[in-house]
């Protein structure tokens, strides 16, 4: 498998990324070659193998339904590029 | 000997006795930093006044008869853990201007025992690295070497402890973080098991392999910090709820008796660096001395941990960082059509390549079509990884090897070829896959005058055990007390 630059340009765009041209290009260079690397496990055989998400197994820990102390709005609010008095502020989105 | 010097073991002696103040440390410590920080680079954030304050609060505390093991003592913070009211960058320009607005649990821990905190430490930017080259900021240099990379993700960390610039620091492990840059930097560093310490407030890399950890200048350092960061937190779901031995009694007898497993793919790896092999050798020597029991044992699948984990990794960090989107914190770029359009320019700007490119890999090999092939397939590797390692600890009680293949490279020689920058994690990062503890221990100089650490890993939830044995190793040796030259 090889990635090529429209590929790469894509995919950057699915992860909200705009990358100029001559990035592109280094980029999808670098990315063949890890990606040619990666092809390496196609050595391995896993048939029948159950795939590992997290190395020390958990259940879902649970706890009771109830009101607790959270972060407090203008603490929540206070690192907010652009805000009003109650809420973070986005560019219009339905015109 | 000079107060910037002491370990915290010995600074804690001195503070209860009354022979020195907490102020008196701290400002020690802040005018070593102002000696050699210039040439060092490793501290992105300082608060100099905020320190000299939770000194003297400390030394009120000391008073009163009330202090803890850390009462007073100056540490260092991996930018990448959240502290409240202190800017928290992750190395990134995108949170340039971040200050959080809560403690992660590991600050609500070391601020509860009474620690100064004196600032924030320089890293790979969201901890992308291992060469702390991708930090946005600056470039943080090895203590021993100032030509040198210091490791990383961890390097700001694993440096300020070289160089006296904080008695103990906190670093964070997703593939090798802790442990590589203490091996360069010649301090010791501790990755715990995944869920031994929590992950609340830490900014999320990887989230089924990231830990914190201790880097310290002795084993006995780490332990007294893992003691106090250790424990269940029911913020982190994934915080295991077993009870924390106090690990610095570093009780036992280390490597008598023990057996030592030497992973055969690790120790007659190519492209091991002969300074480090003889070190091994060294190491080895040293064990058997101690009264530990040698066994050869093989992880098998070894050979495919870096591409395993380089899938593994990117696909959980192109999610976790799917939240910097310019909305409620970040710096958000202005000049923007729209809010798709905000999103891209925010996050294109915001990020360095090394952060770019792992974001596009995992995307890449999460979508449609690929995932099967990448993150699929990686993640059945992992599950055969993590038996190697319950194989291996069928046969021998811990695994003895190098930290990383060579000595610290050169600054800037590695920076244009991300892939033999991921090789370099080849003996750290199968621990983050497993969930193992492994502690980084320094075994030795290179004919350059750099330093080499010797690893120790151990099955989850041994960190007592490792602990002991590094320290027997530690007192055996004596590489830990070896300083550079600054």
């Amino acid at each position: 498998m090889s990635i090529t630059r429209e590929e790469v340009r894509h995919v950057a765009g699915l992860a909200r990324l705009d990358l100029p041209d001559d990035v592109l290009d280094t980029m999808a260079q670098q990315l063949d070659g890890i990606l040619n690397y990666m092809e390496t496990l196609n050595r391995v055989d896993t048939e029948g193998i159950a795939p590992t998400a997290h190395a020390v197994s958990l259940t879902t820990p649970l706890r009771q339904d109830e009101r607790r102390p959270h972060l407090d709005r203008e603490a929540a609010l206070a690192n907010a590029p652009e805000r009003d008095e109650e809420t973070f502020l986005v560019p219009r989105v339905i015109g | 000997m000079n107060l910037y010097d002491l370990t915290i073991e010995d600074a804690h002696q001195q503070l209860i006795r009354g022979e020195v103040s907490a102020v008196a440390l701290t400002r020690a410590v802040l005018a070593r930093i102002e000696a050699v920080e210039p040439r060092i680079q490793a501290y992105l954030t300082l608060d100099p006044e905020g320190a000299l304050e939770q000194a003297a609060a400390a030394d009120r505390r000391l008073a009163a008869g009330e202090a803890t093991p850390l009462t007073g003592i100056p540490l260092g913070i991996k930018d990448v853990i959240c502290t409240r009211d202190m800017r928290t960058t992750c190395g990134s320009r995108l949170l340039e201007n971040f200050v959080p607005p809560y403690e992660a649990a590991v600050m609500e821990r070391l601020k509860a025992a009474g620690a100064v905190i004196l600032g924030k430490l320089n890293m790979d930017e969201f901890a992308m690295g291992s060469s702390t080259e991708n930090s946005a900021y600056q470039i943080t240099r090895n203590p021993w070497h100032l030509d040198h990379i210091p490791g990383g993700s961890s390097g700001g960390s694993a440096a300020a402890v070289a160089a006296g610039m904080c008695l103990g620091a906190l670093g964070s492990d997703t593939g090798g973080s802790i442990r590589q840059p203490a091996s360069h930097c010649g301090v010791v560093g501790l990755k715990p098991t995944y869920g031994r310490v929590s992950r609340y407030g830490l900014v999320a890399f990887a989230s089924s392999l990231d830990q914190i950890g201790p880097m310290a200048k002795s084993v006995r350092d780490c332990a007294l910090l893992l003691n106090t960061i250790s424990g269940h937190d029911e913020r982190d779901s994934t915080s295991v709820p077993q009870p924390v031995p106090d690990y610095a009694t570093l009780a036992g007898n280390g490597f008598q008796g023990l057996r030592v497993g030497l992973p055969r793919e690790y120790h007659q790896a190519e492209g091991l660096d002969p300074d480090v092999r003889q070190a091994m050798a060294a190491a080895i020597d040293t064990v058997r001395n101690l009264g530990a029991e040698t066994v050869e044992v093989s992880l098998p699948h070894t050979a495919y941990a870096v591409a395993a984990y380089y899938i593994i990794a990117p696909c959980e960090a192109s999610s976790n960082l799917a939240r910097y989107d310019g909305v409620r914190f970040g710096v958000r770029s202005q000049d923007h059509a729209d809010m798709p359009d905000m999103f891209r320019r925010t996050r294109t700007r915001g990020f360095g390549a090394e952060v770019q490119r792992r974001i596009i890999l995992g995307t890449y090999a999460l979508s449609a079509g690929y995932y099967d092939a990448y993150y699929g397939k990686a993640s059945q590797v992992r599950s055969l990884i993590v038996d190697d390692f319950r194989r291996a600890f069928e046969t021998c009680d811990v695994l003895l090897s190098p930290v990383a293949p060579t000595p610290a490279f050169k600054i800037g020689e590695k920076t244009d070829d991300p892939l033999t920058m991921y090789m370099s994690d080849v003996f750290t990062l199968s621990a983050n896959l497993a969930g193992i503890p492994g502690i980084s221990v320094p075994c030795g100089l290179s004919s350059g005058g750099l330093p080499i650490g010797l690893q120790i890993m151990g099955p989850h939830f041994s960190e007592d055990r490792l602990l002991a044995a590094a320290f027997h190793f530690e007192q055996q040796t004596d590489f830990h007390r070896q300083k550079p030259e600054l």
